[in-house]
């Protein structure tokens, strides 16, 4: 168990708080980006908001919402004969039906942990012999590398690199949130790196459509409570988006990274793990690159079954905290996760775990024994 | 992992690649989605690839906020790459 060794916040950082309190509003806001959720929790800044101020995360991490069908295939094809299936490293002990990336490759599946997917080519171009397979997994910040590798993979005639492509679009995922009949967020805290380059224009259809405030932010903890100040000034003034990341993000994005990246993707929709399928949210292998497509290799899957008692899903839409899943800090811990958001360190609950939000051990779960 | 890592750009090299430094470690890059980099650029990298420009300022306070997470979450056991 770990707790805040020192007190994070600077004094500009406290300016910001005594104005939030002058302003005695309240509201609850949801980040849907896993450094954002890293940043609150290490700054430790949610006990001290005023207490009609929370904050809570939403589907911010790409590794955890790839839906368990998805994991489940590229285990199936890691144990194709002749594969080797290269993955970002968090991806290795997401549980999908039966089994982790991990576990295969324990038991002898060759499956190689690298940075980027350039890597994966360079391995390709080493092993004529072998087919690579890259486990396409993120959000847009991701999926442009993703497509300029396999554009590179064609300049340079490497024929033995394919892609699974489970990437995801934040976009379709808010819109999708914000239909939500039970939906209760007064605002959102939009993701920095994912804007660098789709821009802040593509969030324009959460004020003018849905009335939701949105301010795009940086990851100091000034940038949060920047962003908290506007939303709550946005709550009396009326919707609309702002840019407090204005020195990294543009209206327009990235033009030449969202060029590559329609150039090899298009929309396709997709399931997100813990919630449902949201059309238009995921990004498939265009026809004009079918030969790198491992999505459409003939696999065989394990039966679909649904996790009893993780609750992961509920956690993702801001319906519960990470400490009111029973698994949580007992039975699900960042060493062994039963449900994805302990996975990845941009969790939500490995967020919180790892920062100790919780006020004790009485609060991190009893480790209830539900089988999964 | 939606991170991007903000480096120096050290020199350039064919074709359209860069060498950049994060940390005192060297690497290379591609800069297929970028465009006029220079040397003694800042750019934000994320697996593998510069995803934008960004300038001095900003890049040394990211720098220092992820020296900081690295170092939690070695303490607490996560190894991962991302």
């Amino acid at each position: 168990m770990r707790y805040i060794d020192e007190f994070r916040v600077p004094a500009a950082a406290r300016e910001l708080l005594r104005e939030i309190d002058a302003l005695d509003a309240r509201g609850t806001f949801m980040e849907v980006c896993g450094t954002h959720t890293m940043a609150i929790s290490r700054a430790g800044l949610r006990p001290l908001l005023a207490p009609g101020i929370d904050l809570i995360s939403g589907p911010g991490c790409p590794v955890c919402v790839t839906a368990d069908a998805d994991i489940d295939r590229a285990i199936a094809v890691s144990k194709k004969p002749g594969v080797i299936l290269t993955t970002f490293g968090d991806m290795m002990k997401v549980p999908g039906t039966e089994d982790s990336l991990a576990s295969a490759s324990a038991r002898g599946a060759r499956v190689r942990v690298v940075y980027s997917p350039l890597e994966s080519l360079a391995i390709a171009a080493e092993e004529p012999g072998s087919q690579v397979v890259f486990l396409g997994v993120g959000f847009e910040t991701t999926a442009p590398a993703v497509a300029g590798t396999m554009l590179e993979a064609r300049r340079q005639g490497i024929d033995n690199f394919q892609v699974l492509s489970f990437h995801k679009l934040v976009p379709p995922a808010l819109r999708a949130l914000v239909g939500l009949d039970d939906f209760d967020v007064d605002g959102f805290i939009l993701p920095g790196h994912v804007s660098v380059i789709i821009g802040s224009d593509a969030y324009a259809f959460l004020p003018v459509e849905f009335s939701m405030p949105c301010v795009v932010t940086g990851f100091e903890v000034t940038d949060i409570l920047q962003a908290i100040l506007r939303l709550l000034k946005m709550g009396a003034s009326g919707a609309s988006l702002e840019v407090e990341y204005a020195r990294a993000v543009r209206p327009e994005g990235n033009p030449r990274a969202l060029e590559v990246m329609s150039q090899v993707f298009e929309p396709c929709d997709a399931q997100w793990r813990g919630l449902f399928t949201i059309p238009g949210s995921g990004l498939a292998i265009r026809e004009e690159f079918a030969a790198m497509d491992a999505g459409t290799w003939e696999v065989e899957l394990p039966e679909p079954t649904r996790s009893k008692g993780c609750r992961c899903g509920e956690i993702l839409c801001g319906r519960i905290k990470p400490m009111d899943c029973p698994f949580f800090g007992g039975r699900c811990t960042p060493d062994n996760p039963v449900g994805p958001c302990m996975v990845s360190s941009e969790g939500t609950c490995a967020s919180y775990y790892l920062y100790s939000e919780s006020e004790g051990p009485d609060e991190r779960g009893e480790g209830a024994d539900i089988g999964r | 992992m939606c991170l991007a890592i903000p480096a120096i750009v050290i020199e350039l090299d064919e074709p359209n690649l860069a060498v950049i430094e994060i940390g005192g470690v060297r690497k290379q890059v591609s800069l297929m989605l970028v465009d006029d980099v220079a040397v003694g650029d800042y750019v934000l990298v994320h697996a593998g690839f510069a995803i934008d420009k960004v300038d001095e300022g900003e890049a040394q306070k990211t720098m220092d906020l992820l020296q900081e997470l690295a170092r939690l979450e070695q303490e607490a056991g996560f190894n991962e790459i991302h």
